[in-house]
């Protein structure tokens, strides 16, 4: 399992691996989020949790067509099913691997951007928390929808559309946190929500992901 | 451990190909599948690795015997040859990569980026991931596809190596590999079942 993870990291930041992609368009989607509205200080401020969170969002979701259709493509995802590895674990290591790619530098990423987006003082340490807790649930749901639509050429727009909306509690939850967060309010409810889709999608989606692979093999 | 194949019926996207199959595999036998294109080699292979369930009979003595190589070799191009045979040693809990370097002449290629390498260099790698597999049973599909006369015959002493340590091999193959061994001709066992009825996709 180990050596699956250091292969899809060395993967990930060897060249055309793709490592980076997802944080520049982050970076500049916050970047244009404030020349879009104008110079307006109070309008970015209340909308900066909630940019920042859909900008993490699709920075997620644009990896994700190589997730596995790499592995697909190459036979390597043949050849991990006949492994002794469980393709339970190989999806979720999978997932693992995007996450430490994409999700973290996404959430060590933000804050940063928050000062672009005017974002109130006491919203850094929220957005960094909300992210940190909910984008392994993007990393988890995405590798389920690139499972679901791994056998497909030009997969990528549909699995987009598959899986945004498995996403919406997650960014209801996590942009909720992270604005509750920025305007001082309690954010106990939203937080704790946010960390139960968390915990339930880690636990149980790679069973799912794991079980549409195998019909995706045949 | 042998692999023992009963009355086994494989289908292609619910139609039925192969019918009424049965053969054994000993250890230290190599069986070669001959049969036109289209006739469900392949989907046999498959059937018989894990990759896909059988319609009916059974597939018995395969569970976690089976080495498998398909069309492709899962190698990733951005990795060395080196780096490539290390992941799947490691993925099979294997140790030691030169012995399968060795015999497929990779050695002087060995730190080299994948995606460089030739054709039917890239197959040798793909070939030489069956030895740290460390799994006793070959299952094979058209392994010496883009490989000269020289690596054939490289390939061919490999697998009798694996034969003399007690392996067995089933391979689809078109060219006489110069292996002494048994020759299923699977043309006459083609299916001549109706396609399934309610056969919905991969959700069966």
């Amino acid at each position: 399992m180990i050596a699956l993870l250091m292969r899809d990291l060395r993967l990930a930041l060897r060249a055309g691996g793709g490592f980076g992609l997802g944080l520049a368009f982050f970076l500049i989607l916050t970047v244009m989020v404030p020349l879009s509205v104008g110079p307006q200080p109070a309008l970015l401020s209340s909308i900066a949790p909630g940019v920042l969170w859909l900008g993490a969002l699709l920075a997620c979701l644009l990896s994700l067509d190589r997730l596995l259709a790499l592995d697909w493509e190459d036979g390597s995802l043949d050849l991990l099913a006949t492994a002794p590895l469980p393709l339970e674990s190989v999806v979720s290591i999978k997932a693992l691997a995007h996450w430490i790619t994409t999700g973290l530098p996404l959430v060590m990423a933000a804050p940063v951007l928050g000062v672009l987006l005017n974002l109130p003082v006491p919203g850094f340490k929220w957005v960094v928390i909300s992210l940190l807790l909910g984008t392994p649930a993007l990393s988890v749901i995405g590798t389920f929808g690139a499972a679901l639509t791994v056998g497909l050429k030009r997969g990528g727009l549909l699995m987009s559309l598959l899986v945004m909306p498995l996403y919406l509690p997650t960014l209801i939850f996590g942009a909720e946190v992270a604005r509750r967060g920025a305007i001082g309010m309690d954010v106990q409810t939203p937080l704790l929500m946010l960390a139960g889709i968390s915990a339930a999608s880690i636990a149980l989606l790679p069973f799912a992901s794991a079980a549409v692979l195998r019909i995706n093999l045949r | 451990m042998s692999l023992v194949i009963t009355d086994l019926c494989i289908a292609r996207g619910g139609i039925p190909v192969l019918d009424g199959l049965s053969f054994t595999l000993e250890p230290g036998q190599a069986l070669i599948l001959r049969g036109p294109n289209g006739i469900g080699k392949t989907t046999l292979l498959r059937t018989i690795a894990g990759l896909q369930p059988p319609v009916s009979g059974q597939v018995g003595g395969s569970e976690d015997m089976i080495a498998y190589a398909g069309h492709s070799d899962g190698i990733k191009p951005t990795l060395t040859v080196n780096e490539n045979l290390t992941f799947w040693a490691e993925v099979f809990g294997t140790k030691g990569i030169s012995n399968a370097l060795k015999s497929f002449d990779l050695e002087r290629l060995r730190d080299r980026p994948a995606g460089e390498l030739s054709a039917g260099q890239k197959r040798r790698l793909g070939l030489s991931r069956l030895l740290v597999t460390g799994r006793s049973i070959w299952v094979l599909d058209e392994p010496t596809v883009s490989l000269d006369v020289k690596s054939v015959a490289m390939f061919a002493t490999a697998v009798r190596a694996h034969l003399g340590q007690g392996g067995s091999a089933l391979i689809a193959t078109h060219i006489d590999l110069g292996l002494d061994c048994a020759v299923l001709e699977v043309g006459p066992f083609k299916a001549k079942l109706p396609a399934i009825e309610d056969f919905d996709g991969g959700f069966l």
